[in-house]
């Protein structure tokens, strides 16, 4: 079990999950710190990510969209805060139009990740998720929702894929 | 599978009132008054600066989306959060966890895919 702490107020809004690896301090920075590596776990398998903007440095932007099963696109954006290598990494999530600019329409979440070193070859890290205010999570999380409806009709779309009947994607 | 896709446009549904509930700032602060359960709506109507039609069409709405209901305590008739609506609520919370038990899944599969590390 990876995940080791989950710790949900919906007073403060806040999620913190803390997860251990068996993995150098290193190894788990590189999993945000380097793109192609945050491309392979950032989306879900139905919708993986496509980072094309990486500038992890306080002020920096982070861009990536995720392509869906009917190849439709969706942009999102961090706005980086702070960062300390390996340690320390606060941005903004948000979500982008097409064209980049972002969706204000959309609320952002702030995530705080923070890596520390255990002993014995293991890595702690901490993520704490902040909704700006009680509306903001209820609209992301019913995102979340349509996110869940959106993959079960992929996964439909995955079965039809299997039977064998000449079918372009 | 397909029983699947009703259950879940089944909840999405349900998800959809509930928010639509919630998505006003009066209705929240109803949910929130009634929690003791101890006003009916017009007390509840005194403390808004709205008509009494007003606030009642708004306790509708939330008996509607289940997270209030009408109770008779004696004489009166009072309006009181129903838990269970709340912990829909709460449960929202519930799937960013998902999202983000599901990221760091991902995140340790990579790290196990990936080469070991030698004299780091």
């Amino acid at each position: 079990m990876t995940v080791t702490a989950v710790r949900k107020d919906p007073q403060s809004r806040t999620m913190t999950l803390e997860a251990e690896f068996e993995a150098s301090l290193e190894r788990v920075w590189q999993l945000w710190a380097d793109p192609r590596q945050l491309e392979r776990w950032w989306g879900p398998p139905t919708y993986p990510a496509t980072v094309d903007a990486h500038d992890l440095r306080p002020g920096g932007r982070v861009e990536y969209y995720m392509t869906g099963p009917e190849g439709d696109q969706h942009r999102g954006f961090w706005e980086v805060d702070e960062v300390e290598p390996p340690h320390r990494l606060v941005f903004r999530d948000g979500f982008a139009n097409e064209d980049r600019t972002p969706n204000t329409e959309l609320p952002m979440t702030t995530a705080r990740v923070t890596i520390e070193e255990m002993g014995g070859g293991k890595t702690r890290m901490s993520i704490e998720s902040e909704f700006p205010t009680v509306e903001a999570m209820e609209q992301l999380t019913a995102m979340g929702m349509e996110e869940g409806l959106t993959q079960a009709v992929g996964q439909i779309d995955a079965i039809l894929a299997e039977v064998p009947v000449a079918r372009r994607l | 599978m397909y029983n699947r896709m009703v259950v879940s446009v089944q909840i999405a549904l349900d998800h959809d009132r509930i928010f639509g509930a919630l998505g006003d700032a009066t209705r929240r602060d109803i949910v929130r008054r009634a929690i003791d359960g101890e006003e009916g709506v017009s007390e509840l109507a005194a403390h808004y600066p709205m008509s009494f039609a007003a606030v009642q069409k708004h306790v509708a709405i939330l008996e509607r989306a289940g997270l209030v209901s009408k109770h008779r305590s004696g004489r009166r008739k009072v309006v009181r959060t129903n838990p269970q609506g709340l912990r829909v609520a709460r449960r929202l919370l519930d799937r960013y966890e998902k999202l983000w038990r599901e990221r760091v899944e991902r995140m340790s599969q990579l790290i196990d895919d990936s080469p070991k590390e030698v004299d780091r």
